[in-house]
């Protein structure tokens, strides 16, 4: 029995490998608590502009913004329910700029403290 | 076994959208639309890297510290991501076949687009009366390149979210548009997530002083 035959979609009739790999996408409410989840971290972010956080300033920023792009992109643009194979594509290029760019700037020695 | 028969696209009612006879299984379509944006991943790192490589470096001013406006663009930043929220919300509307709200949350999304970049064309005027030009330093030119080409994408959104609510209008989009607003809200979440970037690493983060001459 193949995979496509096992799926059962909500019709009672079977579901391919695709639509079985796409999930159903958040209802608005939760949009809206995701939007404000990144409305929160924008403020702390912002807040550091007042708030001296000393060494921690360029570690909190960076997570911050990790945390905001990750949301972004896994729940607005729906990578956490779609196929994996979108994500692999996407992450193919996000991971090869950053390796690629990293030792570019590694290179040129700006991180370096002197 | 890995014999999957792809059924063509014409399936019962409810089917998924990402029923599709292609080999993936995928709309070719929106595996497209994730390899443009895997390699505008590239351009956007080629220009945030070159802006962090010259960091500090300008031998004249006038430097980050002299011409930032950290809450104006606070407010520039909180409402690219209120655009970011109007387009899902399209496109929950666009899911469920609501062609009104769909069009309402897509003309929102682009008047919240259009808001920001002229919140950047007043940045740069000011900027540029201040004595900060493109030519002026290495912080003008990266500054001007990179943050300006993330105001032609937002623009070619704007230009995109704008066709959508034409095409809806004059019946021209199908049945279904939940597809198309998705491929445009890719576009449009992609150019939000590349100024959480921008924003963090051009603005936040403090630029050491003058270079030693």
């Amino acid at each position: 029995m193949t995979e496509a035959e096992t799926d059962i979609d909500a019709q009672g009739a079977p579901a391919t490998h695709a639509s079985a790999a796409h999930a159903e996408h958040p209802s608005p409410k939760e949009y809206v608590r995701i939007g404000m989840i990144l409305g929160l971290l924008t403020a702390l972010e912002v807040a550091t502009y007042y708030v001296d956080v000393g060494p921690l300033l360029v570690p909190t920023l960076f997570g911050l913004a990790i945390v905001k792009f990750t949301l972004v992109v896994m729940w607005f643009m729906h990578l956490r329910f779609d196929s994996p194979t979108y994500a692999r594509f996407f992450l193919m290029g996000l991971a090869g700029a950053a390796t690629l760019y990293l030792i570019v700037l590694i290179t040129f020695r700006v991180f370096l403290v002197e | 076994m890995s014999d999957l028969a792809i059924t063509p696209g014409h399936g019962a009612a409810g089917a998924s959208h990402d029923e599709h006879t292609t080999t993936t299984g995928l709309p070719n379509t929106k595996l497209a639309m994730w390899m443009f944006l895997s390699s505008e991943c590239m351009l956007f790192g080629a220009l945030i890297s070159t802006y962090v490589l010259y960091r500090g470096s300008s031998m004249t001013g006038p430097y980050p510290a002299d011409v930032f406006d950290i809450p104006y663009t606070s407010v520039s930043s909180f409402v690219l991501l209120a655009s970011s929220l109007t387009m899902v919300l399209a496109l929950a509307s666009a899911q469920k076949r609501d062609v009104v709200r769909m069009r309402l949350w897509l003309l929102a999304t682009a008047l919240l687009g259009l808001t920001f970049v002229g919140g950047q064309v007043y940045e740069f005027t000011t900027f540029y009366d201040e004595g900060l030009s493109i030519t002026t330093n290495l912080f003008g030119t990266t500054f001007y390149v990179l943050t300006g080409f993330h105001g032609v994408h937002v623009t070619v959104g704007i230009l995109m979210l704008l066709s959508l609510v034409g095409l809806s209008s004059a019946d021209r989009l199908p049945d279904d548009a939940a597809f198309p607003v998705e491929m445009v809200g890719l576009y449009w979440h992609f150019v939000d997530i590349v100024w959480i970037i921008i924003f963090t690493v051009v603005y936040l983060i403090p630029t050491p002083g003058p270079a030693p001459a």
